[in-house]
């Protein structure tokens, strides 16, 4: 078939549309002008700002603590999920559970965060719990979200194991409990680890949720990023993002590569 | 192959203990199961019941707090809304009030005859495309196609209606919410599709590298990507600086609806492209190859066998652009104008700025219903691209 | 072919009335929503036997081996092994091993790892494990493959890593699904051979799903032809091949001429059936359980016709009017060992028939277009009721 040209030139103008923005980011993190935006040569000024700012660098602390926590807590209950979605067989409320996990997904966070905090405040006045809203109300919003994530990705992974390698485990003396930590549980890993990981960086993300279901004094990263780019623009930003961005392609790259450079384990 | 040489020792003086009893071994532990069991609970049900319970707890119990509260009133105090339950001299009472939902459509500066026209297109679309579904089954296509273009007539004098309509900004904010994302999603489509097809074709090493070049933004943040177009798009900014070196006049995109169709587009454009992706490149390869062998060119083989193939990944993929995107917050208040009027904003005004809280959890109400229909479009869809259908 | 298991040939319990059979299913069913995907089979099988459950796709034959391992719970009917009721037993407590059908390795572990793997499960102390181990890799001829990961063999070695594993907790009975389904053909004829080997060395009762006759005619003792969830006929393979039950067993296994006829005569000793079909009438040298001007079927196999250029003299004991056919050689296919002659009878109908290539490069051989007398005797064909 001959080729035609469409396809490279459309897909290559998408990726740059993808990426111009984020190298543009990166490149005027290193601007000495503190317009960001005109070039007036090198310097490193806005990374020294950020160490200084007061508040970005504790809201970071705060968020991955929050993010490390919830992921966890996702990980456990969408994993939990996505084996009683896959692996057993009818049970009643299984579209109902299906539905409810993958909500999330795409439930406009508005909706999501009034929500929580609607029930957070409503059980403080009736059963006097949670007393005030702070870490732990997002930690419990993010795990819903998140856990959506987790299952998602468990489910695909769940789908594609051969179920005659649980069968062959079982048919040798393996308890189902057994059966699940010998053989699904090491086979599904690597989908437990970007399960997690996906987690962590949708919970490190969020905006809105966390803006309704924080209290005083808990504000995270992504807040205390907003306050400052809604007024314009913010160096120590791009300085923060900058460094983000290059973890999130460093981890992204080296995890790749191993996956790239193992040998292929299924068959 | 050669003789069983030395395993013969396994045989013969070992058969007697082949066959001997199983021993039954004791598992430790085992009692908890037992007392599960003797409880009438079976692991089975532990496995479902904890997400279960914590969804429930969590995600389905707030949404009816939400629905609840919707039909209280704003107060002063702490909670800012009124009870619904009140007891009065021993008798325990329930108010609930409808304001918030008729707060919605007040205030609209619209003939009489406005209200029955748009229930009657709405009526006459859905019923003419649920008809169509149903003699789809038993008439010819000529009658089906006759049916369904009535839906799309009333559609279209639906649509027409409300957007030429002088309505209060609640209404305003839900149609121009409905509109910026059905435009994104288009455009999301179009630019998405030769890129997810591209890669789903692409040699196998090269197919790696460019999935994680969709991926990668995936991983980064969400706010930050939207700072970044920020700064590519506003007036000092990479565009215009490009723009100006080239002679031109500067262009206004920030604060435009423009920006906000761009930013969606920026944004969710890896949703799209992944689930179509992973619809494409199950394709078997030989369809193609055969229409091109029966005498299709590319271009028609694409109409006429991928295209139809992919659906259920491209529905997958554009639900997953379309859904958030009508309520989306975060794009419109750093992009666009102050006349982007987007009712995830609206709430998020109501809630923090008003402190209307129980208007904001009737908007959120209405809101959801907006997109249920969707959301069982892309569950469906998406079972579709799980089996590789 | 492959030499069938001693036991077999020297004592055949299943022909004993009063031998107790070792694995016993009765009025077994299962059903998937409505669908039965097993209906009410009953089947005997005895210690020492190497069994083919044989049959189409969806014949039902996989079921009934899950079923047997426990992975499936009959919706009625019951299972013994042994003497034990099994129904209730999960698959983990079942003195029953199973090789998978795709070999089920566990990808993460290597060889020896896998073999372990069920010995480990039964708390042997490690001295032993690692003892069978060893002796479990001289028996599949893996000495220097233990350490390695399932997806560094090829398919033969992991197919008899995966016979090494179900063996390695010396089950009572082996089932195995599709064993050599993977393997190409000539590594498929090698393992056919050892498989037999091993199963007779240890003595193990072995039960083997396989949609491939060739298989189960050289492996098993006996044979289950199965068909929409039930069992067709059960037999020695000579008995399925030379004297099917059914008009489903003469089609499904081999080839069969077969034709419609009316019964003319019925005595003890013979049977005359005329059949409009054949354009003759069939004289069968033996006595038939049927009723006058019944309708039956008559099968015959291809290579028990002979194919004459001239009329053959009358064979002793047969009219001169039967059994004999005139017809035309329409087509003929040359396989190397023998040739297939598709021969047109006047009145218009095709009779296959099959001749071995004893002379190399017949000059004589019979060619396209010849007038061809097609004939059989008395005993040749097989006279089907149902």
């Amino acid at each position: 078939m001959r080729r035609s040209i469409f396809l490279p030139v459309a897909s290559t103008l998408g990726f740059l549309f993808l990426y111009a923005p984020i190298i543009s980011l990166v490149v005027f993190s290193f601007n000495a002008n503190r317009l960001v935006t005109v070039w007036s040569g090198f310097s490193v000024q806005s990374y020294v700002n950020l160490w200084e700012d007061p508040q970005l660098l504790p809201a970071a602390g705060l968020s991955l603590q929050i993010a490390a926590v919830s992921a966890s807590i996702a990980l456990v209950l969408g994993t939990l999920c996505a084996i009683a979605l896959v692996r057993f067989r009818r049970f009643r409320g299984k579209t109902i559970l299906q539905a409810t996990v993958s909500a999330p997904l795409v439930m406009p966070d508005v909706i999501t965060g009034l929500a929580l905090l609607l029930l957070f405040v409503g059980m403080q006045s009736v059963i006097g719990w949670p007393a005030n809203r702070g870490v732990l109300t997002i930690i419990i919003a993010h795990s819903i979200c998140c856990m959506a994530y987790v299952t998602v990705v468990v489910q695909s992974r769940l789908g594609d194991l051969d179920l005659s390698l649980e069968e062959a485990a079982m048919d040798l003396g393996a308890t189902p409990v057994r059966v699940f930590f010998d053989i699904t549980l090491p086979i599904i890993a690597p989908a437990l680890v970007s399960g997690w990981l996906l987690a962590f960086t949708i919970s490190l993300d969020d905006l809105v949720i966390a803006s309704f279901v924080s209290g005083p004094g808990s504000s995270t990263l992504p807040m205390v990023i907003f306050s400052k780019i809604r007024l314009g623009v913010a160096p120590e930003v791009n300085a923060m993002a900058s460094i983000i961005i290059g973890l999130v392609a460093l981890g992204v790259i080296v995890a790749a590569t191993l996956q790239m450079r193992r040998p292929r384990t299924r068959f | 192959m050669g003789e069983l040489g030395g395993i013969v020792r396994f045989g013969a003086d070992q058969l007697t203990s082949f066959d001997g009893s199983v021993q039954r071994r004791v598992r430790p532990w085992s009692w908890v199961g037992g007392a599960f069991a003797a409880a009438g609970i079976s692991g089975r049900a532990l496995v479902i019941a904890a997400p279960a319970a914590w969804l429930t707890l969590f995600f389905l119990i707030p949404l009816a707090v939400v629905f609840g509260i919707s039909l209280a009133t704003k107060q002063f105090g702490q909670p800012p809304y009124s009870d619904l339950l009140t007891t009065e001299g021993g008798t325990v009472q329930l108010t609930l009030h409808l304001s918030n939902y008729i707060k919605l459509i007040q205030d609209t500066h619209v003939g009489t005859n406005f209200w029955p026209q748009v229930i009657a297109y709405l009526a006459v679309g859905l019923l003419a495309f649920w008809l169509g579904r149903v003699v789809a089954r038993i008439a010819a296509p000529p009658a089906v196609r006759a049916i369904y273009s009535v839906s799309a007539v009333a559609t279209a004098l639906l649509i027409a209606t409300l957007y030429t309509a002088d309505l209060n900004v609640y209404l305003t904010a839900f149609l121009s919410s409905i509109k910026i994302a059905a435009v994104s999603t288009v455009f999301a489509v179009l630019i998405g599709y030769p890129m997810a097809y591209a890669i789903a074709r692409a040699p196998d090493r090269w197919r790696n590298i460019l999935l994680l070049l969709v991926i990668l933004p995936f991983w980064t943040s969400f706010l930050l990507r939207v700072y970044a177009l920020s700064g590519f798009m506003r007036g000092e900014g990479v565009i215009n600086n490009v723009i100006g070196a080239l002679g031109l006049p500067p262009l206004v995109m920030m604060q435009t609806d423009f920006a906000v169709y761009v930013g969606i587009v920026y944004s969710y454009l890896p949703f799209f492209i992944l689930p179509l992706y992973t619809n494409l490149v199950k394709l078997d390869p030989s369809l193609l190859e055969a229409s091109a062998d029966l005498g299709a060119r590319p271009f028609r083989t694409f109409l006429e066998v991928t295209l139809p193939l992919s659906m259920s990944g491209v529905v997958a993929g554009a639900m997953l652009v379309f859904i958030p995107a009508i309520g989306e917050f975060v794009i419109p208040s750093l992009l666009g104008g102050p006349g982007t009027q987007m009712i995830g904003r609206i709430l998020w005004d109501e809630f923090f700025s008003k402190t209307n809280w129980p208007r904001a959890a009737a908007l959120a109400i209405t809101m959801l219903f907006i997109v249920v229909i969707p959301f069982m479009l892309m569950q469906r869809a998406q079972s579709a691209v799980a089996e590789g259908r | 072919m492959a030499k069938k298991p001693q036991l077999a040939a020297d004592t055949r319990p299943w022909r004993d009335p009063a031998a107790k059979p070792f694995v016993r299913i009765r009025h077994v069913t299962k059903k998937f929503g409505d669908i039965a995907a097993v209906s009410d089979v009953s089947l005997d099988i005895f210690k020492g036997e190497l069994f083919c459950l044989l049959g189409g796709s969806g014949s039902g034959k996989s079921t009934l081996l899950r079923m047997l391992a426990g992975f499936e719970e009959p919706t009625a009917g019951s299972i013994e092994i042994d003497g034990q009721d099994m129904t209730s037993v999960p698959p983990y407590d079942r003195p029953v091993n199973m090789m998978f059908q795709s070999y089920a390795l566990f990808p993460h572990m290597t060889v020896k790892q896998n073999i372990a793997y069920g010995l480990k499960r039964d708390h042997l102390p490690p001295a032993e494990i690692e003892a069978r181990v060893a002796e479990l890799l001289a028996l599949v001829k893996l000495q220097n493959y233990g350490e390695r990961k399932p997806h560094q063999l090829s398919g033969g070695q992991r197919q008899r890593v995966a016979l090494a594993r179900a063996l390695a907790k010396r089950p009572k009975l082996l089932l195995l699904d599709e064993p050599l389904g993977a393997l190409d053909k000539k590594l498929r004829e090698e393992t056919q051979f050892e498989l037999v080997k091993i199963q007779e060395t240890l003595g193990v009762t072995f039960i083997v799903v396989t949609h491939d006759q060739e298989e189960a005619m050289s492996l098993a003792t006996r044979i289950g032809v199965m068909n929409q969830g039930e069992i067709a006929m059960i037999g020695e393979p000579t008995e399925i091949y030379e004297f099917p039950n059914s008009r489903f067993v003469a089609n499904f296994i081999g080839s069969a001429n077969m034709v419609e006829g009316v019964v003319t005569e019925d005595e003890p000793d013979h049977v005359r059936i005329r059949s409009a079909e054949l354009g003759t009438d069939i004289y069968v040298d033996h006595g038939v359980d049927c009723a006058p001007d019944q309708i039956l079927w008559w099968a015959i196999r291809p290579e028990k016709i002979a194919l004459t250029r001239d009329k053959p003299a009358p064979q002793p004991g047969i009219p001169a009017d039967a059994n004999i056919v005139k017809g035309y050689v329409e087509d003929i296919a040359y396989l190397g060992d023998m040739t297939v002659y598709q021969v047109k009878l006047d009145n218009g109908r095709y009779m296959r028939v099959t001749k071995t290539n004893a002379r190399r490069g017949d000059p004589d051989a019979i060619s396209w277009d010849e007038t061809v007398w097609a004939s059989w005797a008395g005993s040749s064909g097989s006279v089907l009721t149902n």
